[in-house]
């Protein structure tokens, strides 16, 4: 075993220094930016691909940089940041493709691209973050650089989103930023520890409970567990490309992803079992789960109704932490990733309706389907997936939640899974009918590609088929060795081994 | 009197500054109170440099109420022309539309 | 007689001043003379860093002549830390004035630079003086060029406010001084670090400490005494309402640092400590509620000031703990350089925007904000440090200050700095959100471009503020408080 120093900076740095450079970048030079950041993309994903590798034969990257008093900077690459790392690589990629394409014409796309960057080096900071400080830095980082893109537009609307966007997210941010200190005070540097780091030391329980809630708290915002939830769906004023990476991987998974660092790395399953806060975060998670889907059922307008299906999904990954046992834990890391694939897949699927036929509620969908075929197939499999339908990736989920939750006696997580599900189907299914069965009765509310090669620019197409089959083969796939599946399968071994 | 009869009277004259500075309201009034805070400070300085009688006197209070008078004359003289400057531009307001019509 | 690293102390205060001198005598040469001299100036101090850096506290006796009436100059951490300050958001407005004044169809105004090196020559005497009665001529000397710069070419409210400001200033400088004279009167030294231990032992100190307290608390415009200082550095020229809020209010602060450092907090009282403590509190919540509805965006700032000032005064019951007193400490003094160098920038932006449009007011500038990015990132990166996010020497300062609180379990700070904190969000965000907003007005009022000249110092101190996040291995064994407190208590 070696220690490699470089290769985690260089993963931030692959979208860092490409983000800062877009923003010195002539707004007319779009051929340079295009090429500038997809050069960026695809250097990060080899990276990353690298690292992967490298971990998954027990190589340690490490980089550690002195900061505060007691505290450093520590960017250390696990089998569970390589999980959150490789999916945001790949999506950016893909997402980069997407936004090209997407605001091809429209003003401020230096600012756009440079701000897009660097969101996604601050979760790729989020992945590698080595100890609850770092984390926390990065976290912190991550609202800095997605307020620009959420108040893009420049509008009323998107200016009172950013808002409604900073209230939730900074005081959360202030809220893990005491949890933080107040643990650090406790028991020193907060590094990450496979089994959890607080297992070497004695502190009052009470404290540690009153801690946890708090950190709970802070990741839970970003995490949009209800009801911290209340920015998500507001923030939906951002273009497609931005909801499809920042709200289906980037910024909600960043919160989750902190929340199973605190039960698995921090806390550790045993001392989180014997101070009785997983139960209640369990409950969080159904309650967040069941209502995220009922407030999808009511809304018309697409994305709104993806944002909430978010808030729903997004617990399930949640759920499976809450939830004790490797089988559920195995569940909720892998929803990590096929949530992520899914989302993005329906989020660019339903910024190509809005884009070239100018749909953008449920109610217009009527017949999209023939108009539009390769983007309601991939639709209809992300949809389905989200149903929990197999084979697509979200059933592999629910199964393993399902199983896991069964085998530690949690009956009643079965319930939840099943209201879930049927709500799911509720808000999905009648969507995905009106779509290919239904006649269209109007012409298209603002028809802005012509028909005569593909349904639409391929730029917009490729993306979601990519992801509608990565999401189909992650289902099919899921029992082959290079299957996420079998990645969380990795991560839950190393967290459970006594 | 004793040098305590000084400190006094110059604690005195302290305090009628402080309460003339907070309490009048037209600048000038404002400066002259403080002009009569700054006698009582320098009055105190000056009396406790008194060692008793047949010694001589402590030099380094002195120095200070030297530099002291100085640095007050500066800030009154400094004070004394902003407030010409005001009267002056509350006096002509035609003036300072004119100039802002040059920066523009 | 080879020069030895000790000389450069006096050069730190001299060499501005004879640059001072000479740009009155040369009206013509101002720029020249100010920026060479300012250039030779920033020269000793970095000679003074490294001297300290390299062995320690340095000490010079002027002309030979020992304390009490000769003047000596000393230079330890603190001092060093304010001496870097000073010079660095000196130098950049400085440049950022070259071209600032253009503007107004000509050069700056004749008393620029000799007022600016006396200002300088002011910082620089205080932050080397080490007794009461020096340090009472240095803030005169600092105040007085303050007043002056803050009039300079200004019609109307500013003239107003530099008279509200000079009489303030006035009051302020005779309360301290009246405490000083009290305190002679019973200890019969001026030496601050003697006074500070002994001061509130004896009968005058009962009068004495107070009137000491109130004068700085004034000058450093502690809530509530903070009424001068909105209109003051909001009315001025750019680049001086940059030096006033980064530096000029801090030279008042350093003081309070001394007597502190000296020994002077431990004697007060649990009582006396909160208090000052709770008028900082009310200061970041009064100043920041004001920065967020005021109508324009260097009065905002300016009230940003206030509330930031409030922060420093925490010092006084975070430190009262001798477990967190190097915490707390360390975290002070990271702030007063964190926000010197953020709002110098955010000073010299609001100067670009308000070149650029002709006016500031927050309501009509939406969409219209320099085109540039620099000046943009200036702003942002800026506002980043004044809320204290990461990575920032704000974020930096806060931390320390939020552990200090925590360990000391004064939990009720932990509060406050959650509070202040959202409320420094909203108001910079209240302006952040401008660069991003879409132009109301569609009519073509496109803003005029900056210079370069003054884009680039904007940025250069906004980045410093962001660099100093990265930079607390560096200065900790600066920023470390036994070694003051030895040092200064002999």
């Amino acid at each position: 075993m070696t220690t490699v120093q470089w290769l985690p900076l260089a993963v931030i740095s692959a979208s860092l220094v490409p983000g800062l450079m877009n923003f010195f970048l002539g707004e007319e030079r779009h051929g340079t930016r295009v090429a500038l950041n997809i050069a960026a993309a695809v250097l990060k994903l080899t990276l990353v691909v690298v690292m992967l590798a490298g971990v998954s034969s027990g190589e340690i990257y490490e980089v550690r940089v002195r900061l505060l008093p007691t505290a450093d900077l520590v960017l250390h690459a696990d089998a569970l940041s390589l999980l959150f790392v490789t999916l945001s690589a790949s999506l950016w990629l893909l997402t980069t493709l997407y936004a090209v394409a997407y605001l091809d014409g429209s003003s401020h796309r230096s600012r756009f691209f440079g701000f897009f960057s660097l969101c996604v080096s601050a979760t790729a900071g989020i992945a590698l973050a080595g100890n609850l400080l770092t984390l926390l830095l990065f976290y912190e980082a991550l609202t800095l650089a997605t307020y620009p893109l959420v108040v893009h537009r420049g509008t009323q609307e998107a200016l009172a989103a950013g808002r409604l966007y900073l209230a939730y997210t900074l005081s959360g941010g202030m809220v893990l930023l005491i949890a933080v200190a107040w643990l650090r005070s406790l028991v020193g540097p907060l590094d990450f520890v496979p089994g959890g780091l607080l297992r070497e030391h004695y502190v009052d329980a009470t404290k540690l409970v009153v801690i946890f809630a708090l950190l709970v708290i802070g990741f839970g915002v970003k995490a949009a567990l209800v009801p911290l939830h209340g920015w998500l769906p507001r923030a939906m004023v951002a273009p497609a490309p931005v909801s499809a990476l920042l709200h289906a991987v980037a910024v909600v998974k960043a919160g989750v992803f902190g929340i199973v660092r605190v039960v698995y790395d921090v806390y550790g399953i045993d001392l989180a079992q014997s101070l009785g806060v997983l139960g209640p975060l369990a409950v969080f998670a159904s309650v967040t789960i069941v209502w995220g889907s009922v407030r999808a059922l009511q809304q018309d307008e697409l994305k709104k109704r993806l944002a909430f299906s978010t808030v729903s999904q997004v617990a399930y990954i949640a759920l499976g932490t809450a939830v004790l046992g490797p089988i559920a834990t195995i569940g909720g890391l892998v929803h990590l990733v096929h949530q992520g694939l899914m989302k993005i897949t329906l989020f660019f699927c339903a910024g190509n309706l809005a884009e070239t036929l100018g749909i953008h509620h449920v109610s217009e969908m009527r017949g999209v389907g023939r108009r539009m075929p390769l983007t309601m197939t991939a639709f209809t499999v992300a949809a389905f997936g989200m149903i929990g339908i197999p084979p697509i990736a979200g059933f592999i989920s629910k199964w393993y939640l399902g199983l896991g939750a069964v085998s530690v006696g949690a009956h009643w997580v079965l319930g939840v899974l099943m209201i879930s599900t049927v709500l799911n189907a509720a808000y999905f299914l009648p969507t995905v009918y009106a779509a290919w069965f239904q006649e269209p009765e109007d012409p298209w509310p603002r028809e802005s590609v012509s028909t005569r090669t593909i349904e639409t620019r391929w730029m917009l197409l490729l993306p979601p088929l990519v992801t509608g089959a990565a999401a189909l083969a992650a289902g099919l796939l899921a029992g082959g060795s290079l299957s996420p599946l079998a990645w969380a399968q990795f991560i839950v071994a190393q967290e459970y081994r006594p | 009197m004793t040098g305590l009869g000084y400190v006094v009277v110059g604690l005195v004259l302290a305090a009628m500054g402080i309460w003339g500075v907070v309490v009048l309201a037209h600048p000038l009034r404002k400066l002259l109170a403080l002009n009569i805070l700054g006698s009582g400070v320098f009055l105190v300085l000056v009396a406790v440099a008194d060692r008793g009688a047949g010694q001589a006197v402590d030099p380094v209070p002195h120095a200070l109420v030297l530099t002291g008078l100085v640095v007050a004359v500066s800030a009154t003289a400094l004070g004394l022309v902003l407030m010409l400057r005001s009267d002056d531009d509350r006096a002509a307001p035609s003036r300072d539309q004119s100039d802002d019509k040059g920066v523009g | 007689m080879p020069l030895g690293i000790d000389d450069a102390l006096p050069f730190a205060v001299v060499l501005p001043a004879v640059a001072a001198v000479a740009a009155v005598v040369m009206p013509h040469w101002g720029r020249a003379v100010g920026l060479v001299g300012g250039l030779m100036t920033a020269a000793a101090v970095v000679v003074i860093a490294f001297g300290n850096r390299v062995g320690g506290p340095i000490r010079y006796a002027l002309g030979g002549w020992p304390a009490p009436l000769g003047i000596e100059l000393a230079a330890d951490g603190l001092a060093v830390v304010m001496l870097a300050l000073v010079a660095t958001v000196m130098l950049t407005a400085g440049v950022y004035a070259l071209r600032y004044f253009d503007h107004d169809g000509g050069a700056e105004p004749a008393l620029f630079w000799p007022l600016a090196l006396l200002l300088w020559t002011g910082l620089n005497a205080l932050a080397l003086s080490a007794d009461a009665f020096n340090v009472y001529v240095t803030l005169e000397v600092v105040s007085l060029a303050g007043v002056g710069l803050c009039a300079l070419g200004g019609r109307g409210e500013a003239i107003v406010a530099a008279l509200r400001y000079l009489l303030a200033g006035m009051l302020a400088s005779l309360l301290y001084l009246l405490g000083v004279a009290l305190l002679y009167v019973e200890h019969g030294t001026l030496d601050i670090a003697t006074l500070a231990q002994v001061a509130v032992t004896g009968a005058a100190g009962f009068v004495a400490v107070p009137c000491i307290l109130a004068g700085l608390a004034l000058k450093a415009a502690l809530f509530p005494l903070h009424f001068w200082l909105p209109a003051a550095h909001a009315n001025a020229n750019a680049p001086v309402s940059a030096l006033l809020s980064a530096l000029v209010v801090k030279a008042a602060l350093y003081l309070v640092l001394r007597w502190w450092l000296a020994g002077l907090g431990m004697g007060l009282g649990p009582i006396l400590v909160q208090l000052l403590g709770a008028l900082g509190a009310a200061a970041v919540l009064w100043g920041s509620v004001q920065a967020l509805v005021a109508a324009r965006l260097k009065l905002s700032v300016a009230y940003s000031t206030v509330a930031q000032m409030g922060y420093l005064f925490l010092l006084f019951p975070l430190a009262a703990n001798p477990t967190t007193a190097s915490t707390a400490w360390a975290g002070i003094v990271y702030l007063v350089v964190a926000h010197g160098l953020a709002k110098a920038a955010l000073f010299l932006a609001s100067g670009s925007v308000l070149r650029a449009h002709g006016h500031d007011r927050l309501g009509e500038l939406a969409g219209l904000l320099p085109r540039s990015p620099i000046t943009k990132f200036a702003i942002g990166l800026s506002g980043v440090s004044l809320i204290g996010l990461p990575f920032s020497g704000g974020f930096v300062g806060k931390w320390l200050l939020l552990n200090a609180a925590i360990v000391s379990g004064q939990w009720w700070w932990v509060a406050l700095i959650f509070a202040g904190s959202l409320l420094a969000a909203a108001y910079v965000f209240r302006i952040v959100a401008l660069l991003f907003a879409q132009s109301e007005s569609p009519i073509d009022v496109a803003p005029q471009h900056s210079p370069m000249l003054m884009e680039l110092p904007a940025l250069g101190l906004a980045l410093a503020a962001v660099g100093l996040g990265f930079a607390y291995p560096a200065l900790e064994s600066t920023l470390a408080l036994p070694d003051m407190l030895g040092d200064h208590a002999r």
